[in-house]
């Protein structure tokens, strides 16, 4: 509390002749509202906002209402959804009547889809598969060798319960990232910098005479990831693997905003940040409206550049694209606006799933004119593959496979 | 000079004395601030009056305004407190000479308030004149998450320690203010103990009344024509769009220059004031320049 303030602020009178549990039991239901709208409201901040009405006049509906909106919302994202479920609650409060429909608010954010939707592996009780259980050396032999099958085996001519598998497997992958030298200062036994708190902590006893010296370096932060990952028509076949893949990199990375487009782009990252797995990667496919639809590559990174980049680029992020390459929108578009996304990172690399296949020549045109801004060009079709972006995102890549391209830095 | 705060009308009115034109839900936000000792935490886009807020604010409450710029790496030898190096071993020269050097008092006496270099979150802590300061603690989102766990530590209890002096404890809280550009998120636990606003691009009555109270010697003509511009302008595909701030500085270049109205000659002069990437500049120099003013005139024509 400010004590320049006198405390003796006149007390509005409330319009409502209902007391203070009433208006707590009214805050608490509107809270309950934004968390069923996918707000974090705490109840710490909901005795502030019981403390904060309390200085105010409860009949200014825009006073209470700007009040409530500092106090409980943290997002911009969130301001407008706040807004309405506001002045719905307003409304029915007003008319006595105590229900929101729910529905109403829900049904403008985007259904759950059903789509991409990936069966499970066959339970064990009620198989209708039979479970194999055959002698125990036996079964980690056939594993092993089944695994190594597995590890090269294309995304898209896995059956169901081999995708299964490969869900496990990738969330045991080690995924370790490329460091840069931030500018915050760390400890060292040498290094470029003194320092002088420690160096004098250390001298007061031979009196002052800097005899031992400390030192300090900058300190290696991990690298941020952005991945911008295609979900279009063509790309069906892998949707579901890479938004897992997706899910295994946010969690052991930390740092990762994540992206999916077809003709729009979609910000998933916090849709992945949930603990569980399928809840994860049903809450990301559920937030997305145009799946299995046309690409327009060049128009999603145009609108990730204009949108997103100055806010997720910072500190040398390395950005993946993920995609086929089979695009409706314009080339030349598409170069620019690589070009503008190749010079805002550290690296950009692009994953493709074709490139897998044999034969396959990245002759698409918008291939073609991504390709020139793109650091490295290098395969997404089966958990080798992954392991191999593993390794290059740390930094230690033998560059065999996939294509090296030099970046050609322009302007 | 203001320094107690009764109502939401009151922040209003204030602000406009200080030439500061805001939303009422700006204000409200601010009163609560002040009335719940939170601190107010502004995002928006760069050049929409951010950091105006705290300036005005300690002007208002009649504080010294503290301010805190932040950067990657930013760290409490900047942010808090440096012990004075060249004091210190300068005092052990001077023991030595008096023959206290071995005297464990004063060795410990090297490390007390006298040798301590003060920086802006431990000055903050400290009242001058019985007055809290104004603490405004500028672009969060350049500082590192490192910081901003330990801003965090000194927002919930207004204390900082410092191990060789002991826990310095505020009096009296600082008003804080906190502002982010948004070039990251920052982290809900910070967020959830401040007043959070957004404040948005101003709509066209409201930009030409800041630009009539910050360049008054601007034509009138002028400032419409300029305020209508740059609102079209932030319709436009652009990578950065134009700030209040940008626009201020454009009717003051085209004052400079002697404009009594917007030519097209004069915008295509001085487009680099408004538009600061290259891509913007050649999206929008020549043709679209062109429709642009031709639309403002044709709604000047129409008493738009």
């Amino acid at each position: 509390m400010m004590s320049a303030l006198p405390e003796t602020a006149p007390e509005p009178t409330p319009p409502h002749p209902a007391g203070k549990g009433q208006l707590l039991r009214n805050i608490v239901h509107f809270a309950r509202l934004l968390r069923a709208l996918g707000m974090d409201v705490t109840p710490t901040q909901i005795l502030d906002l019981v403390a904060a009405l309390e200085h105010m006049d409860l009949g200014a509906k825009q006073d209470v209402k700007a009040a409530a909106r500092a106090i409980l919302v943290g997002r911009r994202e969130h301001l407008e959804l706040f807004d309405e479920a506001f002045e719905l609650f307003w409304r029915a409060h007003r008319h006595r009547f105590p229900r929101v429909d729910l529905g109403q608010l829900l049904r403008k954010r985007p259904a759950p889809q059903e789509l991409l939707r990936m069966a499970e592996p066959p339970s064990k009780g009620k198989g209708q598969e039979p479970e194999p259980d055959p002698e125990p050396e036996l079964d980690k032999i056939f594993t092993w060798s089944d695994t190594e099958v597995l590890r090269r085996k294309d995304f898209a001519r896995m059956s169901e319960y081999e995708l299964a598998q490969v869900k496990a497997l990738m969330e045991e992958m080690r995924w370790d990232l490329d460091t840069r030298r931030s500018r915050r200062l760390e400890r060292a036994r040498a290094g470029a910098q003194l320092d002088l708190r420690r160096t004098f902590r250390r001298n007061t006893r031979y009196g002052g005479e800097p005899l031992e010296l400390a030192w300090r370096q900058r300190k290696e932060k991990r690298r941020p990831i952005v991945a911008l990952c295609d979900i279009s028509g063509s790309m069906d076949r892998y949707s579901r693997v890479l938004l897992q893949f997706l899910y295994a990199i946010t969690h052991s990375l930390g740092r990762v905003e994540a992206f999916v487009f077809g003709t729009r782009l979609t910000r998933i990252t916090r849709q992945l940040r949930i603990r569980d797995i399928d809840q994860a990667v049903d809450a990301a496919a559920s937030q997305v409206e145009d799946w299995a639809g046309g690409t327009r590559i060049g128009e999603a990174v145009r609108s990730f550049n204009r949108h997103w980049a100055r806010r997720v680029l910072g500190q040398g992020a390395m950005v993946l694209i993920i995609s086929d390459g089979w695009d409706r929108g314009d080339p030349e578009l598409l170069g620019q606006e690589m070009d503008r996304l190749h010079r805002s990172c550290h690296r950009l690399i692009w994953l493709n799933p074709l490139l897998g296949s044999p034969g396959y020549e990245p002759l698409t045109r918008g291939i073609q004119a991504a390709l020139p801004h793109v650091d490295e060009f290098l395969p997404v079709h089966n958990l080798v593959s992954l392991e191999q972006l593993a390794q290059v995102l740390r930094g230690d890549a033998p560059r065999r496979h996939g294509w090296r391209v030099r970046p050609r830095r322009t302007g | 000079m203001t320094r107690t705060v009764e109502s939401i009308d009151q922040i209003v009115q204030a602000l406009k004395d200080h030439m500061y034109i805001a939303d009422r839900s700006l204000a409200t936000a601010i009163f609560l601030a002040l009335k719940l000792g939170r601190p107010l935490f502004l995002e928006g886009e760069p050049g929409v009056g951010k950091t105006e807020v705290a300036k005005v604010l300690a002007d208002l409450l009649d504080r010294p305004l503290i301010r805190l710029q932040c950067y990657e790496g930013l760290d409490v030898n900047t942010a808090v407190y440096e012990w004075n190096y060249t004091r210190q071993m300068l005092q052990i020269r001077l023991m030595e000479a008096a023959g206290t050097a071995r005297d464990q008092h004063a060795v410990d006496g090297l490390f007390s308030e006298e040798f301590l270099l003060k920086r802006p979150l431990l000055q903050a802590l400290e009242s001058r004149n019985g007055r809290a300061p104004v603490l405004l603690i500028d672009e969060l989102d350049r500082a590192d998450e490192e910081f901003e766990a330990f801003l965090l530590e000194v927002l919930s209890d207004f204390q900082i320690t410092v191990p060789e002096l002991g826990t310095i404890r505020a009096q009296e809280p600082p008003v804080v203010v906190i502002t982010s550009n948004r070039t990251r998120e920052i982290h809900d636990a910070l967020k959830r103990r401040c007043l959070y606003h957004w404040i948005d691009y101003p709509g066209f009555e409201k930009e030409y009344q800041i630009v009539l109270a910050k360049v008054p010697q601007a034509p009138d003509r002028l400032a419409r024509q300029v305020v209508g511009f740059v609102q079209a302008l932030r319709g436009e595909e652009l990578y950065k769009l134009p700030g209040v701030a940008e626009t201020l500085d454009w009717v003051t270049a085209l004052v400079a220059l002697d404009q009594e109205e917007l030519t097209e000659e004069a915008i295509q002069e001085t487009l680099g004031v408004l538009l600061k990437y290259r891509d913007d500049i050649q999206r929008i120099r020549g043709e679209t320049v062109r429709q642009l003013l031709e639309r403002l005139q044709q709604g000047e024509a129409l008493g738009l």
